[in-house]
């Protein structure tokens, strides 16, 4: 390369490297032998949302005797039987509802909870036990372990410019990819190029610098099949201007342009609700809804309805009774939701949370989220839970 | 340049590396010297004293929203000074070896905090005990409020006994998983009830709340309190091995090497726990300067940027870009993910922090654009739906002043470009950043160069 462009080139800025093509892995496969593949989206709910004012237990009084004055009233709730209901901001999904293509669970936690937003969100990500420390997450432990044809960081996916724990396993990890056509360009500027040529050698070694050179590799070569095999796919559906809209809409294209990845993950933030909650928590539910409401439909249009498992947790819920701000405080279990078009038992999938039974204020937890995992890895992805989470988990009868 | 590697090394491992200006003097002393020098300049103890007030939660939590939302800004403008006042004294401090011992404390005793004023005193007890003494230190950090109320002893009362500060005590800050029963943690916990803080922080003994009745401890008995627990696990062996161990991934080598790390924990616990005379012998040790011990460490977040900020003298017109460095490459001081702390190694590796990582010298040094959106810390949460703010994306010239001018100065002027590529890299360099290296025809181009590379991830 001419060394004198290397300052002039302003792309530099965003830094580069290159692999020759008889490095890269075995990522051809041809669209074809992708169908009928199965993906599982994850959208996760940052800052612990408010399960109770998102699935309304309006049939039962203890709710409106505990939040006078943010409890949403029954003339306004989206009624789904006798006791539960959507709050208003959740109307989008109605229609999903009435198709059979939602489930909502209700009580999911795990013993001895924590309250503190990093740690809780740190055991969901790792499904480690409350006082367990694990260094990677549930999905990388997949990708570690389950998946046989995992070799490559985009089995699975976040769609952020970095990488959450959950998707670090302790040999394989998933990549960030915010913008395909982004991450290509700083992949192919040209500074790298010659270093990576000659990585074939002594750099390729078991030891860090082997393993960075590697790091490379894969990400150069992820890159360029993300974005080859998805600029190919234009997304026909509508989605709404917002930034998970967005976030969705890439994963349309993704999963309609035949992309081999297995697992998707995106996060929403805004749901820590102490102060002033209804206006708050709705606008982020609108945000939610209407996004989720757009890629169901899109999916539904494209055939891939049937491939496509999504699943909405948060780190925690909030206490039952509202604290004196109009908001509330951190909390426990709280309803995880599904949506695909294989739900087994569509509609809500066990009881409301029992207001009555409390643990110093807080709900009890019914499932394990780690159930949750377990059905999802088991049934949905073909893998063997025990591997992925320590212990083998129950599953559950939804998908 | 054999005998400078030695003292590159050493630079590179007990600091942030060694600067070109330092390497007129450093070509000319042995590494006990130069050892000897690293202990000197580290006696200067330089406590941060950024946070001046501690915001009392609860007199402001009885408030109306207004005073909520600005009790969270003023606690996020708190920890954000913190955070970068610390980053300034690591990037400018002479008490090299001192600050990298903290950054282990830091990482050891590892504690989040909401309030500022706490974290910063921990901050200073882990500084001014860094090279003193693992009991005294242990003792300081059992009784600072930060890891009271961080690991919930302020609740651990009698026949209320709350486990999590003696469970993790012995888990992660001494013995280690493996070497204490459940029973141990019961026990141990109820020579800790009453251990707890005042409103202005300070730790107080609340007799009323101590179970003062009979324990039994891993194998002993007696009417013990926390500071007899205390010395019961450091009576213990497993805990110098334990530290050691740690010590030794952080120093020499990410493969724990049984021998090595025995003959440091015999040292250590002959020692009475003394740091100082531990980190002697390392330093000191013919195998510490092994090849496979050489350039084989991947630099933390923190490491990587402090080495760069030092190297090249760089000043920041907006210092809270170096927030956002940490976060975006995972690891933001004062936050650690959990009590375990940075697992550190590979785990700092994946396809984007890599990215991000080969992009950063470039930012820094060529006035490069920011532009990426960093997720939102959970502990930010509650000031994000406060002010209805979520809008996380930075899109900003970095606006950083490299001094080329002091760099460059420093650079001793019969080098060759390999040779100042050899000086900057710690580990051997593959065939093809020689080529580059050799080819660059101008002196900041080569520096540059040198620093976007995979070699440069490692110290």
């Amino acid at each position: 390369m001419k060394r004198r462009d290397f300052l002039r080139n302003t792309a530099f800025a965003s830094g580069a490297f290159m692999v020759p093509v008889f490095l890269k892995p075995l990522e051809a496969l041809a669209a074809t032998q992708l169908n009928g593949q199965r993906n599982l989206v994850i959208i996760q709910l940052s800052g612990g949302n408010d399960g109770l004012n998102t699935i309304v237990p309006f049939g039962d009084d203890i709710y409106y005797q505990k939040r006078s004055s943010i409890a949403i009233k029954p003339s306004d709730i989206i009624k789904l039987d006798d006791m539960q209901g959507f709050n208003p901001a959740l109307l989008p999904l109605k229609e999903l509802y009435d198709q059979g293509w939602m489930s909502i669970i209700n009580s999911v936690g795990y013993p001895n909870p924590d309250r503190s937003h990093f740690r809780s969100m740190d055991i969901w990500q790792t499904a480690s036990d409350s006082n367990q420390f694990l260094s990677s997450g549930w999905i990388g432990r997949y990708l570690d372990s389950n998946c046989q044809t995992c070799r490559n960081p985009y089995t699975a996916i976040e769609v952020d410019d970095t990488l959450s724990l959950a998707l670090k396993g302790s040999t394989m990890k998933g990549i960030a990819v915010q913008d395909p056509g982004k991450l290509y360009q700083e992949t192919r500027e040209p500074f790298f190029k010659d270093l990576a040529h000659d990585a074939q050698g002594e750099h390729l070694n078991e030891d860090n610098l082997g393993y960075l050179y590697k790091t490379m590799i894969e990400t150069y070569s992820s890159a360029e099949y993300i974005q080859q095999t998805s600029k190919i796919y234009a997304v026909k559906g509508t989605y709404p201007n917002t930034q998970l809209g967005s976030q969705l809409k890439t994963i349309s294209k993704f999963i309609n342009s035949g992309l081999s990845t297995r697992i998707y993950y995106v996060s929403l933030s805004g749901f820590d609700t102490h102060v002033g909650q209804q206006n708050q928590q709705n606008k982020q539910l609108s945000v939610y809804a209407d996004a989720v409401a757009a890629f169901i439909k899109d999916l539904n249009q494209t055939g891939k309805l049937n491939d496509t498992l999504v699943m909405t947790f948060s780190e925690f819920g909030r206490r039952v009774e509202q604290n004196a701000s109009n908001g509330t405080d951190h909390g426990t279990a709280n309803n995880v939701l599904l949506f695909g078009g294989q739900i087994k038992k569509p509609g809500i999938f066990n009881e409301a949370p029992n207001l009555s039974d409390l643990d110093n204020g807080d709900l009890k937890y019914q499932i394990d989220f780690r159930q949750v995992y377990a059905t999802m890895l088991d049934k949905w992805l073909g893998a063997n839970n025990s591997q992925v989470l320590g212990k083998n988990f129950a599953g559950l009868a939804v998908v | 340049m054999d005998d400078l590697r030695t003292v590159k090394h050493l630079y590179a491992r007990a600091g942030f590396g060694l600067r070109f200006a330092d390497l007129s003097k450093a070509k000319h002393i042995s590494v006990n010297k130069a050892l000897k020098d690293l202990f000197k300049t580290s006696e200067a103890d330089q406590p941060l004293t950024v946070v001046k007030s501690n915001v009392d939660m609860m007199t402001i939590l009885k408030g109306d929203g207004e005073a909520k939302k600005m009790f969270l800004q003023q606690q996020r403008q708190q920890e954000k000074d913190l955070n970068l006042a610390w980053f300034n004294q690591l990037n400018t401090t002479d008490a090299v070896l001192r600050e990298k011992m903290t950054l282990f404390w830091h990482n050891h005793f590892a504690c989040r905090v909401n309030n500022a004023a706490y974290a910063q005193q921990l901050n200073n007890i882990q500084r001014s005990n860094a090279l003193g003494n693992f009991k005294e230190l242990t003792l300081q950090v059992s009784k600072s409020p930060a890891m009271l109320q961080f690991l919930n002893n302020q609740q651990n009362r009698k026949n209320h006994p709350n486990e999590n500060f003696a469970r993790e005590l012995m888990e992660l800050f001494t013995i280690g998983r493996g070497n204490y029963t459940e029973q141990d943690v019961k026990e141990s916990a109820r020579a800790f009830t009453g251990w707890g803080f005042d409103k202005d922080g300070l730790f107080v003994n609340r007799i009323g709340q101590h179970d003062a009745g009979q324990k039994s401890f891993l194998g002993k008995s007696g009417n013990f309190n926390g500071e007899d627990i205390i010395n019961i696990l450091l009576e213990q062996k497993q805990t110098a091995r334990f530290i050691c161990g740690k010590l030794y991934k952080y120093l020499v080598n990410e493969v724990p090497d049984p021998t090595h790390i025995n003959a440091m924990a015999d040292l250590f616990y002959a020692g009475k726990y003394e740091i100082k005379p531990l980190l002697e012998y390392v330093m000191t040790a013919d195998w510490f300067y092994d090849n496979k011990n050489i350039g084989n460490l991947i630099k933390s977040p923190v490491e990587l940027a402090v080495g760069l900020n030092r190297q090249f003298y760089i000043s920041y017109q907006h210092p809270e870009v170096l927030l956002e460095f940490q976060r975006t490459l995972g690891q933001t001081l004062f936050n650690p993910p959990n009590v375990a702390g940075w697992p550190g190694g590979r785990n700092w590796i994946d396809s984007s922090s890599l990215m991000y990582r080969l992009k950063i010298p470039s930012l820094i040094l060529n006035g490069g654009l920011i532009d990426f959106a960093g997720k939102a810390d959970p502990e930010d949460e509650a000031y994000l739906a406060a002010t209805r703010n979520r809008q996380t994306a930075v899109n900003t010239r970095v606006q950083t002043l490299p001094d080329w001018d002091k760099f460059l100065d420093g650079m001793p002027k019969h080098l060759s470009n390999l040779e100042i590529a050899q000086f900057l890299l710690e580990p051997k360099m593959c065939q093809t950043v020689q080529d580059a290296v050799v080819q660059a025809a101008e002196l900041k181009t080569l520096a540059i160069e040198i620093v976007s590379t995979p070699e440069y991830q490692l110290c």
